[in-house]
């Protein structure tokens, strides 16, 4: 293929005003750090973080059978999502697959926005559009016109209260960011403009996704950070990676994947098997044998070095039972962790297994997800 | 008295000390690259390096790099410093994140200096 030029978001001034490394990450040019990846991971962890998520991919739909139409496309019971919460969910295969893990907010009875991930949603897109063809909805790629700006970190709220006190936010009071929970979606406008105020996030912290049209980015990215001062630090997505990793969350592509079934990632819960009808996916999920399919397992390791995607897990008499999928040093737990799939004779938590790093073992033990939990 | 920093295409540094022996190191350029260095896993003393072959591992929060020996020579010392604190590549790439020190006959010919080095990075 051709080098297609990359896509650069709205804050891409900002982020080299800001010194940024950038990464090509699905054909966008997104900042991979600005000054140092354990900075700012610990800045998430301690206070709290801004992140310029624009490459993700968002999909609304609109209609008076849009969550018919979700509850066939997608794995979970969409219809059943109050208005003003969001789920995770997932898009399957007909094989039982994952085509993407998605996050949906309901934003009205008949109005949901999907937010898929950057490399995928084109794909995501058209799948929604195909599988809603017999609903009576509206399935549009916003992707283009959204910028998502995610504030994470135990000082968040306080960030956002104050950010959002300061500007031309109608429809969203103090109180209701205060008091919006987990998984809950507020909307407004800011700049006359559509706001979305989500907490929901990727880090395993406390934290919000303001979702605003590319036009209003760089001025909110600017409120923000004026509001949160030093205690608010620019992160690239290598942080972003070290982070979830620690939260134990899937990454598409590594723990995700079209040869995956949901049930090997841990997540059948998220296959609404009893809740609903006939959707894409459910024959092949039903059938599936999964007897000796391996199993996402946490691996945690002593030392330094990590073990990474692609090596080779093997039991203690030297035998290949799994392949890590993700893995590095925890910036907060100071030892090596990684997630990978393995046999599931060796999936009970306190197994001692070894990774393969570049030839040389390392010891690890099997341990339960997520690595790191907020108090 | 040193001579000036002599560089490899693979982003290693060298400097010949008063007493004939090499100091090796990684570039800032590299260590800007690689983000927070994390680990390092070198050769130990008396081994044998040879130029434009793997003699070790760096490790980022992000990835894993081979680190290649821009001279041909014998391992006198280790930077314990660094294996303890492998932070020092990011900080003092070119002081304190020292790696190995070394003895040798002779510097390669294909060596870079400063000037054909930031030519190569292009900075």
């Amino acid at each position: 293929m051709p080098d297609q030029p990359l896509n650069a978001t709205a804050l891409s001034a900002i982020h080299e005003g800001l010194g940024a490394a950038f990464t090509d990450f699905a054909g966008w040019q997104m900042p991979v750090r600005y000054t140092s990846d354990l900075a700012e991971h610990h800045a998430v962890r301690r206070s709290a973080g801004i992140f310029d998520l624009s490459h993700m991919g968002e999909i609304r739909l609109q209609g008076p059978e849009a969550g018919q139409a979700l509850d066939h496309a997608l794995a979970g019971k969409l219809s059943g999502l109050s208005v003003g919460r969001a789920k995770y969910s997932l898009m399957l295969t007909e094989d039982g697959g994952v085509v993407d893990d998605v996050i949906v907010y309901r934003l009205a009875e008949d109005s949901y926005l999907v937010v898929a991930n950057a490399g995928n949603a084109p794909e995501v897109a058209r799948e929604l559009t195909e599988r809603s063809r017999d609903h009576d909805v509206q399935v549009r790629d916003e992707s283009a016109e959204i910028a998502l700006i995610a504030v994470q970190g135990p000082a968040s709220e306080g960030i956002v209260v104050t950010a959002l006190a300061d500007a031309a936010v109608a429809g969203i009071s103090a109180q209701d960011v205060a008091a919006l929970r987990y998984y809950r979606v507020l909307q407004g406008t800011y700049q006359g403009a559509e706001l979305l105020l989500a907490r929901t996030g990727y880090t395993g912290e406390d934290g919000f996704e303001l979702y605003v049209p590319a036009a209003q980015a760089v001025d909110l990215w600017e409120l923000l950070t004026a509001a949160g001062g030093e205690d608010l630090v620019p992160c690239g997505l290598a942080s972003r990676d070290t982070l979830r990793l620690e939260a134990g969350m899937p990454l598409y592509g590594h723990e995700l994947g079209r040869d995956i079934l949901p049930a090997q990632a841990g997540l059948g819960r998220v296959v609404a098997l009893a809740a609903k009808g006939d959707f894409v996916g459910r024959a092949a999920i039903e059938a599936a044998d999964l007897e000796g399919a391996r199993v996402l397992v946490g691996l945690a390791a002593e030392g330094r070095r990590a073990g990474r995607a692609g090596s080779a897990v093997k039991d203690a008499a030297g035998a290949v039972i799994g392949e890590v999928t993700s893995g590095a040093l925890s910036p907060t737990l100071g030892h090596p962790v990684a997630m990978a799939f393995i046999d599931p004779d060796h999936a009970e938590p306190g197994t001692d297994l070894v990774i393969d790093v570049r030839g040389k073992d390392l010891p690890a033990r099997v341990v339960p997800l997520p690595f790191y939990t907020r108090d | 008295m040193t001579t000036e920093l002599r560089f490899s295409k693979d982003h290693e540094w060298v400097r010949v000390e008063s007493d004939g022996v090499a100091v090796i190191g990684v570039t800032d350029f590299a260590a800007g690259q690689l983000g927070d260095v994390v680990y390092v896993d070198l050769p130990e003393e008396g081994d044998t390096i040879t130029a434009g072959t793997e003699m070790g591992e760096i490790e980022s929060t992000k990835s894993v790099s081979d680190l290649f020996s821009p001279i041909t020579g014998t391992v006198t010392e280790v930077n314990q410093a660094v294996v303890d604190a492998p932070e020092l590549v990011n900080a003092s790439p070119f002081e304190d994140g020292w790696l190995i020190r070394a003895s040798f006959e002779e510097l390669p010919e294909d060596l870079l200096t400063r000037e054909q080095y930031t030519e190569l990075v292009g900075e």
